[in-house]
């Protein structure tokens, strides 16, 4: 796989945020591949940068913010930057989707929440009719929301944090996208439902051959997740390597400096 | 800090007493009560950190809440310095207030934006008068040297600093007073990893220094590791586990802290992908029902707490037992 082209090939990612009296370079001459099947997360605190990669490949911006990219976004061979609205449109949602870190906001509160999922599949597959529902049921069932065919028709209000994530991964996944891009989707939830939607996520990799793109501050989420890893500050890229060796070996001082600042916690012997 | 009044001498005892602490919330629309603290009980010694650690919801900011009584205690006794909280009137209750100070988590919401620093840092010593009006200016640049900033800083508005910055503002607002005891409120929660190692640094240090007491409120039970002597588990508004922090960690007797502390995920690649490859436990803690409990006490009819002694002050409740699904 490693000798093929990959999926993602991000060069010399510029992007420029203006703001009410200033232009703020917040990414710099960031390159990066992901490979087909491939994991790779980006760490960093928070504006380093590590959000506005992962939005930019998706040419988006945050709300209220004016972006402006260069360099290159190679997906599957094509510039993304040079890429159509309308061409951007199909290619969002069915190629390369995302989950985002706050699920209370990321849904419709008024739309239940099979609509929702509906509407991505009518919108991007060639389902209709009865198929389009059966379908949205599926994917509720595949990342584990129980009794999948009575929730669709239940509103966002009426389902816990971990299930609303729950909810916005099925969407990610319905048009079986190739690159799944997670920023922070675990931040805001508790310890133990953050491992629940971690093996989910795992899970569904595993089961789609997708690619994944973590963002995230924690190092102990891309841990276990993820093959290559990047460290972002200040809008660079700072340090790449594999995860095993980063995280046993840093070699740039602010990676080391951001690992010495995890606090250890006694790893219990006993992981049945 | 030599001029500022010493609190009512109580050497001896502890300087937090709390005792079968319980709230209740009128449920919706007419629904069932809600209990959110269900008869917490726990002390803290003078210099001494007591972390409180649930997942959301489970009471523990209600619990630090209703300690300051900032929220109404339904039953249950709340002693500060020897004082019953609970229940006192309006003003002796406002001069207590001087003895206990809160830090909360968002410290972009509890700096007033339209107030110079040196404005915000002297309300507190207006109002409680611990120093007199002369020596405020004085004050203030202890304060703020306490902790670790310039002291030139005092006529800047807080949007002119960082979140960890501002943090250290509010916890020099929380010191104005000279408190005994401080309830730190996800104190460090909004902060990046390396700030949030500063402002442990610093609070440990203030405690050595000033011999505070803390109740440490946070989700992120690493961080609680840090900074507490003891810690205390709330599941569903009860403590179901409470010992030294050493014991809770390494050998945990509830199952719910058991499983919250294999759900941490840690910067080791081997552990974690081990971890995301084994299922999680697929179950429940459900509160027992009556009768004999794990330990062959029928906790009603003998009217004891449900907690057992598992070690040197280390305690397990028998309630919320797992169950599969």
């Amino acid at each position: 796989m490693s000798a093929g082209t990959p999926l993602l090939s991000v060069r010399d990612l510029t992007a420029r945020i203006a703001t009410h009296h200033e232009i703020v370079e917040a990414v710099r001459g960031v390159s990066f591949d992901v490979a087909p099947g491939e994991a790779v997360g980006f760490v960093g605190e928070s504006g380093c940068g590590k959000s506005v990669t992962a939005r930019a490949i998706m040419r988006l911006a945050a709300e209220g913010t004016d972006v402006r990219l260069d360099g290159k976004i190679l997906f599957k061979g094509r510039d993304l930057l040079t890429l159509s609205d309308r061409e951007m449109g199909k290619m969002r949602g069915r190629q390369i989707a995302m989950v985002f870190q706050d699920p209370m906001t990321s849904l419709n509160p008024v739309m239940t929440v099979g609509a929702q999922i509906d509407d991505v599949l009518r919108r991007h597959t060639d389902l209709y009719g009865r198929a389009v529902r059966a379908r949205s049921i599926e994917l509720l069932d595949a990342v584990g929301v129980p009794d999948p065919a009575r929730r669709a028709d239940d509103h966002p209000h009426q389902f816990s944090g971990g299930q609303r994530q729950r909810i916005l991964i099925a969407i990610a996944i319905a048009c079986d996208p190739d690159l799944l891009i997670a920023d922070e989707p675990t931040t805001a939830l508790d310890v133990t439902v953050q491992a629940q939607i971690l093996r989910l996520l795992m899970r569904l990799r595993e089961e789609r051959g997708m690619s994944l793109l973590l963002i995230t501050h924690d190092f102990g989420v891309v841990a276990g997740m993820v093959e290559k890893v990047n460290v972002m500050y200040r809008g660079e890229i700072v340090e790449t390597g594999d995860v095993d060796t980063l995280l046993s070996k840093p070699q740039h001082e602010y990676t080391k400096s951001l690992l010495a600042a995890v606090p250890r916690i006694r790893v219990a012997g006993a992981i049945s | 800090m030599s001029e500022t009044v010493m609190p009512a001498a109580q050497p001896e005892g502890p300087v937090l007493e709390v005792s079968d602490l319980t709230v209740t919330f009128p449920g919706l629309h007419g629904g069932a009560t809600v209990t959110a603290v269900d008869r917490a009980s726990f002390v803290i010694g003078r210099g001494e950190t007591l972390g409180l650690v649930g997942q959301s919801g489970s009471g523990k900011t209600t619990t630090g809440r209703a300690v300051l009584q900032l929220q109404k205690v339904t039953s249950g006794s709340v002693r500060l310095l020897g004082r019953e909280l609970v229940g006192m009137g309006r003003k002796p209750l406002r001069e207590m207030r001087r003895h206990m100070q809160f830090v909360q988590q968002n410290p972009y919401s509890s700096l007033h934006p339209r107030l110079t620093i040196g404005r915000i840092l002297s309300e507190p010593l207006e109002v409680h008068r611990t120093v007199s009006r002369a020596r405020i200016r004085e004050r203030i640049v202890e304060l703020l040297e306490l902790v670790n900033m310039d002291p030139k800083v005092v006529d800047r508005y807080p949007h002119e600093f960082s979140g960890g910055q501002r943090q250290r503002i509010v916890i020099a607002r929380a010191l104005a007073v000279n408190p005994d005891f401080v309830v730190c409120d996800e104190a460090v929660s909004a902060l990046d990893v390396r700030t949030q190692a500063q402002i442990v640094t610093l609070l440990q240090g203030l405690q050595e220094r000033l011999g505070l007491s803390y109740l440490f409120v946070a989700h992120d039970l690493a961080i609680v590791r840090e900074m507490a002597h003891r810690v205390a588990v709330m599941y569903s508004g009860q403590i179901v586990e409470l010992g030294p922090s050493a014991a809770v960690y390494d050998s945990p007797g509830h199952a719910y802290t058991r499983l919250l502390l294999d759900s941490i995920p840690v910067p080791d690649p081997a552990i974690q992908r081990l971890r995301l490859r084994n299922p999680l436990p697929d179950v429940r803690f459900v509160d027992s029902n009556p009768g004999p409990c794990a330990h062959a006490e029928d906790h009603a009819t003998t009217g004891t707490a449900p907690m057992h002694m598992i070690g040197p002050d280390h305690c397990v409740s028998c309630r919320f037992q797992p169950q599969p699904r």
